[in-house]
């Protein structure tokens, strides 16, 4: 019989070794990475974890946590618990909605307004700036009031804010990949510009938008939490970490402190997560800032 | 010094492109993302009141004609009349609640310095050791922190249960001392009015620590890479060789060069400074910019809205340029 050198199992644990952190840094990425993963599989799952319908009153109002409501209930007499659950799916859906929206407009409009330049570049490049410079929150305020409740027009509100980031980030990597060797090369054996922008500088353009979007879906959740805080987000049945920490809010000088507590401690996690896997992506990819 | 008036003159005109993009963008979402007639009604008005209000704010003329008598009333500092309660000018309701924010972001902002170089500084001389990975963990905490969660959090422990500090407002009742900045604290202080003082402090101790903690953690992160950065130059290496004390050379050869990048960083981070006040306003019932801003999205007063918006696209605008002189003020190697 042949000797299995390289069984499968053999392989997994040397992978996973490989991938195992070694410093104290690389924890904050795996940890991060965790968070996150869990709270997806909670918002896939929600149906099978939560034990009640988040949006039917199951119990008194305002229960305090107990054995059948294990975080209490809120002033509808709605499962706490259950509203979180269902709460992830939509914290996820609009942020990696927002950030798929403005990671497209950012990236694109970065690769033409870079190498085509000129007159088109100024613009979209201060255009850009106005909004980059602008607090991001205020303007998403205005635009989910214009554009009304809804998870795409929140999704929108939220790209709107975040499209620069992307965009400034690109157009300066192709300013210096414009002008690189390898791109001359390209041009001098005919290739088109669309060849040259799309199988050239976009691939050398794509590695450096893990770090920003990591942290910009860490801010892109908070943005979402403080739009629906303001009553901006979704229409209101729907399960939701901010709107619900802006209904527990009310309680609050009656020492009920369930309701706000726990919707608010969701949003912290999930925006820590997302923090703490882009600073960790961040340290293990420029490995000069560690020294 | 010629070259710096020159950059001074340059970097006002490049400002005006700019205000004039962020105005454009305003208008921009006002009046195409949605509609502001159905934003004031409702969808179910009847046609006579649709009309009235098309005319009262002018909608019924064409789109391009609307753009310029904007900015031709803003020219004039006109931003228009609030659409409810006895139609005030949009401008009075704006210097009526611009001191709060004002107070509140100044005394958020020193927080949240005194509490960032503290940190920053510890992590820097640390490197490497637990504290500097406790204060790497508290900047990354304190930046995803959700300021009306932190808020309701301070609230419950140190209002409801303590009993130890307001919940909200910014002052007692009826103990507005006499208006001379509009800054409360300064404002009693001024006119040796106690009672309004220690009530003034009282109502900003929460919303300001509440601010000043979330903003705390970039200047962490900023002071603790400036300070290493400074502290492997070649001075300090000869500030040690004199054998001055570890203390004199951080404090006194190492943050003091680190801090000229910090303060500039400072500048950049107003949009943040702004954004948290927004949401620390709504949470303390602080009758700022913030709370007139939300208030009038829920009672649809677009005009005002508009106002606001155009106010903070202004003051962003102008604190950007400031940054840029003073930094080239600081540093003569910056020109164009």
């Amino acid at each position: 019989m042949v000797e299995i050198k390289y069984s499968p199992s053999k392989f997994i644990v040397s992978k996973l070794k490989s991938i195992c952190p070694r410093k104290g840094t690389e924890y904050f990425a795996l940890i991060g990475f965790i968070i996150i993963l869990s709270i997806i599989l909670m918002a896939i799952f929600a149906p099978f974890i939560a034990p009640y319908n988040p949006i039917k009153k199951v119990g008194g109002i305002l229960e305090e946590p107990n054995g059948r409501f294990i975080l209490g209930t809120d002033g509808l007499g709605r499962d706490i618990f259950s509203r979180i659950i269902f709460g992830a799916r939509t914290a996820i859906s609009v942020t990696f909605l927002a950030v798929i929206i403005s990671l497209s407009f950012g990236v694109l409009l970065g690769l033409l307004s870079g190498y085509i330049g000129g007159k088109f570049d100024s613009i979209f490049s201060l255009v850009m700036d106005a909004i980059y410079s602008f607090p991001g929150l205020i303007l998403a305020i205005v635009l989910s009031a214009m554009l009304g409740p809804g998870i795409l027009n929140t999704a929108i509100a939220i790209a709107v804010i975040y499209t620069p980031t992307y965009f400034r980030m690109v157009r300066g990597l192709v300013l210096s990949l414009k002008e690189s060797l390898f791109v001359e090369a390209a041009r001098a054996i005919g290739a088109k510009d669309r060849t040259i922008v799309f199988k050239y500088i976009f691939p050398n353009v794509i590695s450096s938008v893990p770090i920003v979007l990591s942290l910009n879906a860490a801010d892109a959740v908070l943005t979402l939490a403080a739009l629906s805080f303001l009553g901006l987000g979704l229409p209101a049945p729907t399960p939701d970490w901010g709107f619900d920490l802006k209904a527990g809010h009310a309680y609050l000088a009656s020492k009920i402190w369930w309701p706000s507590t726990f919707p608010g401690l969701m949003i912290v996690i999930l925006t820590l997560g997302f923090s703490l896997l882009g600073e960790g992506i961040n340290e293990i990819l420029t490995p000069e800032l560690r020294r | 010094m010629a070259s710096l008036k020159v950059y001074i003159v340059r970097r006002v005109l490049l400002a005006i492109p700019m205000i004039f993009i962020l105005l454009s963008i305003v208008f921009l979402i006002m009046r195409v993302a949605g509609d502001p007639v159905s934003a004031i009604l409702g969808g179910h008005a009847p046609q006579e009141q649709i009309e009235q209000i098309k005319q009262q704010l002018g909608l019924n003329k064409p789109i391009i004609f609307q753009f310029f008598g904007y900015i031709g009333q803003l020219l004039r500092g006109n931003l228009g009349r609030s659409l409810i309660w006895g139609q005030r000018p949009v401008v009075n309701e704006i210097w009526d609640h611009f001191p709060a924010t004002l107070e509140l972001s100044i005394s958020a902002f020193l927080i949240s310095i005194i509490i960032g170089i503290f940190t920053g500084t510890v992590a820097a001389t640390h490197r490497n050791r637990f504290l500097d990975h406790t204060f790497r963990l508290y900047g990354i905490i304190t930046y995803g922190l959700f300021i009306p969660w932190i808020g309701i959090m301070l609230q419950l422990l140190f209002g409801v249960y303590l009993g130890l500090l307001p919940i909200g407002g910014r002052i007692g009742t009826l103990m507005e001392p006499k208006s001379i900045t509009g800054l409360y604290v300064l404002d009693s202080l001024l006119t040796l009015n106690f009672d309004s003082l220690v009530s003034a402090i009282k109502h900003l101790i929460l919303p300001s620590v509440t601010l000043g903690v979330y903003l705390s953690g970039i200047y962490t992160r900023l002071t603790r890479t400036h300070l290493m950065e400074t502290l492997e130059k070649d001075f300090i290496k000869a500030a040690r060789a004199r054998g001055l004390s570890e203390r004199a050379v951080i404090y006194k050869h190492g943050l003091k060069n680190a801090f000229i990048p910090i303060l500039t960083m400072m500048g950049l981070q107003f949009a943040l400074l702004l954004v948290g006040a927004v949401l620390t306003e709504i949470t303390f019932s602080w009758p700022g910019m913030g709370t007139l801003l939300f208030e009038r999205i829920t009672y649809r007063d677009f005009t005002t809205v508009q106002g606001i918006i155009v106010f903070f696209a202004l003051i962003v605008v102008t604190v950007n340029l400031l940054v840029d002189i003073i930094y080239a003020y600081i540093d003569p190697r910056i020109r164009y």
